[in-house]
């Protein structure tokens, strides 16, 4: 794992293309709905960022509007930035099969911050945003079914936050005495290792007479 | 027997009773209260380790309620601590029935991140194998389906001509399931000399065997009996519950992504789409069937317009280079090195990359940060939506059927719980 206060933050603020039909959609939705941070295009997909009071009317006017008709939500996930105030994006991937285009809707939130849930626009979210919070523990309002759903029954905390462990705390072994299978502190042999692959050059600014070439590579890095 | 009471009941229509109860004879009506039933995890039938609690009145589905996550192996949070080239063999794991489709999508999210294209002849054997994956997971899933209903045969046939179609993975690959073969940039190596001739060996047979597997259920009484108007979803429903592939297209929705979507050289290939009107398990059924109609066109297609060219792309920061080179030059064995060990870096970016798998949409949400790892890996899995709303197609069911829903939704569970 990369230092975290190293990671380039990934938000590209403004469109850098806008064309064809999901430019026009971006264009429209940033200049006429309320409430969007950016509407862009990213690699080619169409991103919406938005805030947590505007996304359930957002959601509906991307589903009911027939301008978008994304009549499918085909997934909810959430992303970790620890260093960030918000440290998550939920990120909805919504599907139109009429105009054949996606649109990317993302919102932030924090450990205590809920997310107006969209279970009543598609009935598939009620599993994806029990996935959110069971693996990011992102709170999901008027959800009445916020359970853990891929983690074990009583498990504890949300394992793809970034600060989780990769071997989590606990690990199951067979007790003899108990004759049933049960939880432990996990034990390693070998601690986990974790490769530092940065080149240990680009710590150094400059090397001597090679300026140039020195600030060349983080122009490169910085634009990716 | 604690669920079933006894009692005496007097409403009870003169014509349920038996014939010699004339007057004051005892009647006892058994009355079976609603009970939960718990499906699984280690029912055959269930197609892996679903638990899957029903609540029943008699024999009839009241709820149904899916437990997922036994087979949870923590896929995306590994794939964070992986390098991309070792993020890959992942994705064979997830839905080991259909695992080049699934690297296809990974090897796509990448390569669009990475700015760079597979050349051609790598992106004909993609399609060529994602088409074989697609008849080799159809065959798993009918024909399992069948054995859920009672229908031993195609169990039994399809085994044989499974193992063929694994031979040309093994070919291609080196491994029967597991194949790392579709890989950022290409291909991980060139096709042996003579698999393309076996290839169109088995395409001219197989037709035939897809008429014997027909002979079978299509128009088999029983088999329409146990699916015919079971597990209807209308064309709203599917939308909503997020269905994708065969049962989408089953529910009367004409969405493939090889057709909307195209990826790799789907737009250079010609197939029809099948689209059912029903939306019931027979439906489901007889797109797969079509479907591999469909997928053997692909397949000699693909065989007609591949050409000999490279597999990969050439920029050796991204694809090891060939052996013989690292034994003569120091800096194609610094590439390798360097691949096998650092990997590669991807810049900062991110892409919900998508294909259509037998299952239906399988995509990867790639975030990357410049380094050499994924930032973050969501994996979206076709069976987690389908799974979801077996309450809402099961409900007011016989038991029974509940199982050939399940059959006919083609549920894997590597790539449900990840």
């Amino acid at each position: 794992m990369a230092d975290p206060a190293n990671i380039p933050p990934i938000t590209v603020a403004a469109p850098r293309v806008v064309s064809g039909s999901l430019g026009v959609i971006a264009f429209r939705l940033s200049t006429t709905v309320p409430g969007i941070i950016s509407a862009g295009i990213e690699k080619g997909e169409l991103v919406v960022r938005t805030t947590r009071h505007r996304l359930l009317d957002l959601m509906t006017m991307l589903r009911d509007d027939p301008r978008y008709a994304c009549q499918q939500v085909m997934d909810i996930c959430g992303v970790d930035f620890p260093e960030r105030a918000e440290r998550f994006d939920v990120v909805y991937n919504l599907l139109s099969v009429t105009h054949n285009h996606r649109i990317r809707v993302i919102v932030t939130t924090d450990e205590t911050s809920p997310v107006p849930s969209v279970h009543q626009l598609w009935p598939a979210a009620t599993w994806w945003e029990r996935e959110c919070y069971d693996l990011f523990g992102v709170l999901f309002t008027d959800q009445p079914d916020l359970r853990r759903i891929l983690t074990d029954y009583g498990f504890e905390g949300h394992p793809l936050r970034k600060d989780f462990p990769l071997t989590g705390y606990v690990e199951l072994h067979y007790d003899e005495e108990r004759r049933q299978v049960v939880y432990g502190p996990v034990d390693l042999v070998q601690d986990f290792r974790n490769f530092d692959f940065e080149s240990p050059w680009e710590g150094i600014l400059t090397l001597p007479g090679d300026e140039k070439a020195h600030a060349d590579r983080q122009d490169m890095k910085r634009q990716g | 027997m604690s669920d079933v009471t006894l009692r005496s009941d007097t409403d009870i229509p003169d014509s349920m009773l038996p014939e010699d109860s004339d007057g004051e004879v005892k009647r006892h009506v058994v009355e079976i209260d609603s009970h939960a039933l718990n499906f699984g995890p280690q029912h055959p039938s269930a197609h892996g380790v679903l638990r899957l609690v029903l609540e029943m009145e008699g024999e009839v589905v009241a709820r149904a309620i899916p437990h997922v996550g036994l087979l949870h192996r923590g896929t995306e949070k590994l794939i964070e601590y992986k390098t991309y080239p070792k993020a890959l063999p992942y994705f064979d794991r997830l839905d080991y029935v259909s695992p080049m489709c699934e690297e296809q999508a990974f090897a796509l999210a990448v390569e669009k991140l990475l700015n760079i294209e597979a050349p051609e002849r790598a992106r004909w054997i993609r399609v060529m194998f994602a088409e074989i994956t697609r008849i080799l997971n159809h065959i798993l899933n009918l024909t399992s389906f069948g054995l859920d209903c009672g229908a031993l045969t195609p169990a039994l046939w399809g085994y044989e001509e499974r193992e063929k179609l694994i031979e040309f993975y093994e070919a291609a690959s080196g491994a029967r399931f597991h194949a790392n073969y579709v890989r950022p940039g290409g291909v991980a190596r060139d096709l042996p000399a003579g698999l393309e001739e076996r290839i169109a060996d088995w395409a001219r047979t197989f037709p035939k065997w897809i008429d014997d597997l027909e002979s079978l259920l299509t128009s088999n009484r029983i088999w329409k009996q146990r699916t015919v108007g079971i597990g209807v979803f209308t064309t709203e429903q599917a939308l909503a519950w997020g269905f994708s592939g065969p049962c989408l297209r089953a529910s009367g929705v004409p969405w493939d992504l090889r057709r909307s979507q195209p990826y790799d050289n789907y737009d250079k290939v010609e197939f029809n789409v099948p689209v059912g009107r029903q939306g019931d398990c027979y439906d489901r059924y007889l797109i797969r069937v079509a479907e591999m109609r469909e997928s053997v066109k692909i397949i000699n297609q693909c065989l007609e317009q591949i050409r000999p060219g490279p597999i990969k792309v050439r920029d050796h920061k991204i694809t090891p280079p060939p052996r013989r080179e690292m034994k003569r030059s120091m800096e194609a064995l610094i590439h390798h090195f360097k691949l096998f060990t650092e990997g590669y870096h991807v810049p900062p970016g991110a892409t919900y990359t998508v294909t259509e798998t037998p299952k239906g949409e399988f995509g990867v949400y790639l975030v990357a940060d410049g380094s050499n790892r994924p930032y973050r890996c969501k994996i979206r899995p076709t069976g987690f939506s389908h799974l979801q709303a077996i309450d809402e197609m099961s409900r007011r069911h016989m038991l029974a059927d509940a199982v050939a829903i399940i059959g006919s939704l083609d549920l894997v569970f590597g790539e449900i719980d990840r």
